[in-house]
């Protein structure tokens, strides 16, 4: 029995020896945050630091190292990815040329590195030593020969059929999440959605271990994406160290963005790019503190990674390229070509994906995964072999695409008739006349571009971790160095020519096709992936030439208007549209001219809003409309009668709350009263204790009135992060709008299925 | 258990890596340095490459080309065309991050094959066909880590340490199951 007068004026001083409930502030799997409520609680935090911090040198230093835990997170996040980057880099050289032979001394050598040391490398042949012995020269003894050709061929598909196997074999057993690029997820998770166990110590393991045996198998896929989920497990990891992160879903997801901008800097070797990258594509909410920070972290990984020396020059990235020829203003019609390529090439294989990926998601395609990956793993394994240019790693044939072809080089794509009594020095080479390699060079490229233009639109969304920079940039390097022989030779047969007359005198080096095949790369990853200033500063980055902005810029912006006339989505938004992940894009604009009343729930003809009383419900009523109905949360009024609004109660909070009170408090039984005021309502006599879930209740929750236009509420849900926002009319609550209700609705105003918005 | 080992491999492989990329930039064999000339066909004579193990201010061509191919004036018109480069590598790293790296993967393939074929055959005979009465959600999942509700079921009545590891591998399995039924079998999530 209670006496309200024991209540009066010590009502604070029993909130505070309520029992904290458990649980109350985390999450369920699979909904989304609140971000206002993670913000106002690190708020809360701070200010107790700080508060306390003026008592004693001790809890002064205490604040001081909260202060500085983020520069730590950050330090440690840059350390492990530099180093696990390293690692990856370093094994996948070694077990791509596992694939085609071992070297005998020292099984753990590349075949560059067991040649290193090696003099009998000639110049035509710089790879070759006796240290270093293919498979058929093992086996057999052989290594010319029909018989050769068939053991060396045989043997590369069986080596890349068993890792590919082992790949998903491992992801299967013990990391079903470590599959795919993960960035899409990435993006729903940073814009506050929980996947538990997406960023996990498990998954950073199998994501690691896997990435290397994929990439090593040749499949046509990249390891850039995959590096940003490692990056960002990585990120997860650290952060749950400490308190301050490990609490916070905001402040965790700050630290998530940094992580993936050090994962796409040691991806590229490119710090700048990669703060970029996370803050164009990536990340939903980027104050100003964590760019500085992203800064730090990705510069602390890309120098642990040269610290690693994986590629034994000090250079970040395979194809860093360091000439700086000229370009021509004439040559911005070829860049413009090709930038119209990369837009159309982008929109073909969003779509070519995205159609096999739902195939896979709803037909009996999707019950054979391992299957799959096998079948794939063949086909690109038999095909890639007999061209030289698919048979060697991904990122070997861009580097030697973007390089220029100086009097050093003797691979076949720069087989050019040289005029014997040239003497200019090395750099200076003018343009010459193609040789017969160049033309089967040519005509082999052009197979491999379509092989890995059908191919990529298969491997993308297997169940193995797989990204598509490199495949779509190998696409634009080739496209863009076969544009660049072409105008090469058309400016030397034919330098009378109105537009080469100006710019191209007889005997200067007037194109570089190397310039081309970055430009080519450069709009190809744009039409793929809409990026726009991270992507040319990436590519600046990575070439290291100023002079090229220009045409990067011109190439990147074409693709990007050639791919958005025919879709608006990039291949990320598009994988997360297809899966029904509730992201609420900042870059769609919502025009329509509709009302809140419009979206809001219940609509016309609907049951009404199940609402809680403020102190008229028992324990019994609450529990019963928590079981009959499955709300995430239910608003507080006065009354049934009333309807003004009080707060708004979480189901997860309503029932761990009801649950701890009937195991902990005394006389708290079904009949109870619930109340969410201050002090507990006048009760008839011998009536059970009543039960106070005042603590659970948001007193502040938004509101729109029912005349708000969507539009408004479009922008306070992106702006704010909400999960739901109630709507009034004149004090009183009609109904409820969720971020669900926004994302149906918009995409029923695009036309499209509003049924595919899954999660809450 | 398995997600503790998970962690502490974590912890360990880091732990490991930092160590060797410390060592990566300290340790220098003699033989991890070199300076490498690429001479390209001059007049009648052949293109050629030449590697020597000379420090980073003797890397030019004259000291690293011999025997010289071409006669005395026409040594500095040879030597115009050649690029030499200084690269140094560390053999130490490479050795070290490959065998950790086969070591792990080793030793993953060994959890895998155990998990998947050697504890249902042993769980089946320790506890006999009384336990193959699977409730129904299991018939016919064949997927590792079926068993692993009834095992978890069971480990709860009691409450040493051994019991306490496996509850926890217990709740990893249940937890990759669900994983792999997301991703695997409904499509909801990774599609």
């Amino acid at each position: 029995m209670v006496n309200a007068g024991d209540m009066n004026g010590s009502g604070n001083l029993m909130d505070f020896l309520d029992e904290p409930f458990p649980d109350v502030g985390t999450y369920e799997d699979f909904h989304t945050i609140d971000w206002l409520r993670e913000k106002s609680r690190d708020t809360d935090r701070h200010r107790k630091i700080t508060s306390k911090s003026k008592e004693s040198i001790w809890e002064f230093i205490k604040s001081l190292l909260d202060a500085w835990s983020g520069w730590v997170v950050m330090l440690l996040i840059g350390l492990l990815a530099g180093t696990l980057a390293g690692v990856i880099d370093l094994a996948v050289d070694w077990m791509t040329d596992l694939k085609e032979g071992v070297c005998l001394p020292a099984f753990w050598y590349s075949h560059e590195q067991c040649c290193w040391t090696s003099n009998e490398t000639t110049f035509e042949d710089r790879d070759k030593c006796p240290q270093w012995q293919k498979w058929s020269e093992l086996l057999v003894s052989q290594s010319e020969g029909a018989s050769a050709y068939i053991l060396n061929y045989f043997l590369y598909i069986m080596w890349a059929l068993c890792f590919a196997f082992l790949a998903v074999s491992l992801v299967r057993v013990f990391a079903p999440y470590a599959c795919g690029s993960g960035i899409p997820e990435i993006k729903t998770i940073l814009s506050g959605f929980i996947i538990r166990g997406y960023l996990g110590k498990w998954t950073l393991l199998i994501k690691t271990v896997t990435l290397v045996l994929v990439v090593s198998s040749g499949l046509s896929l990249g390891k850039e994406g995959p590096l940003v989920h490692v990056a960002c497990c990585c990120g997860n990891f650290f952060s749950s160290l400490f308190s301050k992160y490990s609490k916070n879903e905001g402040k965790r997801r700050e630290v998530l963005s940094a992580a993936a901008a050090a994962g796409v800097s040691v991806a590229f070797g490119a710090p700048i790019g990669g703060v970029l990258f996370s803050l164009e594509e990536v990340s939903y909410y980027f104050p100003l503190k964590t760019l500085w920070r992203s800064f730090f972290a990705a510069l602390v990984a890309a120098f642990t990674l040269r610290s690693i020396n994986p590629f034994g020059n000090s250079r970040l990235v395979l194809f860093y390229v360091e000439y700086h020829t000229p370009w021509y203003m004439a040559e911005l019609f070829p860049f413009i070509l090709l930038g119209v390529f990369g837009g159309l090439w982008g929109t073909l294989f969003i779509r070519c994906n995205i159609a096999w990926c739902r195939r896979r998601k709803t037909t009996r395609l999707g019950k054979y995964p391992v299957l799959e990956v096998i079948v794939i793993t063949a086909i690109t394994a038999i095909v890639a072999y007999p061209n030289p240019y698919t048979r060697r790693s991904t990122s070997e044939l861009i580097s030697e695409l973007f390089n220029d072809c100086g009097a050093l080089e003797s691979s076949q794509l720069c087989d050019y008739i040289n005029d014997p009594n040239m003497t200019r020095p090395v750099d200076d080479i003018p343009d010459r006349p193609a040789g017969p390699g160049v033309y089967t060079a040519m005509w082999q490229l052009a197979l491999a571009l379509v092989f890995k233009i059908v191919i990529t639109i298969f491997t993308f969304g297997m169940k193995i971790p797989s990204g598509l920079f490199i495949p779509s940039m190998a696409v634009g390097a080739m496209a863009g160095r076969m544009v660049g022989i072409g105008v090469e030779q058309l400016a030397y047969h034919h330098h009378d020519w109105i537009i080469f007359r100006n710019w191209c005198r007889p005997g200067a080096d007037c194109v570089t096709p190397g310039l081309y095949a970055m430009v080519g790369a450069a709009a190809c990853l744009g039409g793929v992936t809409r990026m726009t200033v991270s992507l040319v500063v990436i590519m600046f980055e990575l070439t290291g030439g100023l002079e090229y902005i220009v045409p990067l810029m011109a190439a990147a912006v074409t693709s990007k208007w050639v791919a958005d006339a025919f879709g608006k989505e990039g291949i990320y938004e598009a994988h997360i549209h297809l899966n029904g992940y509730p992201f609420l894009d900042v870059k769609d604009e919502f025009t329509h001219r509709t009302l809140a009343t419009d979206v809001m729930r219940p609509r016309r003809g609907e049951a009404p809003l199940s609402v809680l009383t403020q102190d008229s419900m028992t324990v019994e009523d609450v529990e019963t409309l928590i079981k009959e109905t499955d709300y995430n949360g239910f608003p507080v009024v006065v009354s049934k009668d009333s309807e003004r609004l009080i707060g708004f109660a979480q189901r997860r909070e309503l029932i761990l709350a009801i649950k701890n009170a009937r195991q902990r408090q005394d006389g708290v039984v079904s009949n109870s009263i619930v109340y969410f005021t201050e002090d507990p309502p006048e009760l008839p006599p011998n009536s059970p204790h009543p039960l106070k879930l005042r603590r659970i209740l948001n007193l502040s929750p938004f509101t729109v009135t029912d005349h708000t236009p969507m539009e408004t509420v479009v922008d306070i849900f992106r702006k704010l992060g909400l999960r739901q926002c109630l709507v009034t009319r004149s004090g009183r609550l009609l109904g409820i709008i969720t971020k669900k209700d926004v994302l149906r609705h918009m995409a029923q105003m695009a036309n499209q299925d509003p049924e595919s918005i899954m999660f809450n | 258990m398995a997600a503790r080992c998970g962690g502490w491999a974590r912890l360990c492989t880091l732990l490991a890596l930092a160590a060797l990329a410390g060592l990566g930039v300290e340790a220098k064999n003699s033989q991890d340095v070199r300076c490498k000339c690429i001479c390209p066909p001059y007049k009648d004579r052949p293109g050629h490459i030449y590697n020597k193990n000379v420090s980073q201010k003797d890397c030019d061509c004259l000291h690293v080309v011999e025997p010289m191919p071409v006669a005395g004036p026409d040594v500095e018109a040879y030597c115009l065309r050649c690029e030499c480069k200084y690269e140094e590598r560390s053999s130490i790293t490479i050795q070290v991050t490959i065998i950790i790296y086969l070591s792990i993967l080793g030793l993953l393939l060994l959890y895998m094959v155990y998990l998947t074929l050697v504890e249902p055959i042993l769980k089946r005979r320790l506890f006999g066909h009384s336990q193959l009465i699977q409730s129904d959600e299991d018939i016919g999942d064949h997927q590792p880590f079926a068993n692993a509700h009834d095992v978890l079921a069971r480990s709860r009545s009691r409450a040493n340490v051994l019991n306490k590891v496996e509850y926890a591998q217990q709740r990893w399995k249940l937890q990759v199951q669900e994983q792999r039924k997301s991703v695997f079998d409904r499509h909801v999530v990774l599609s």
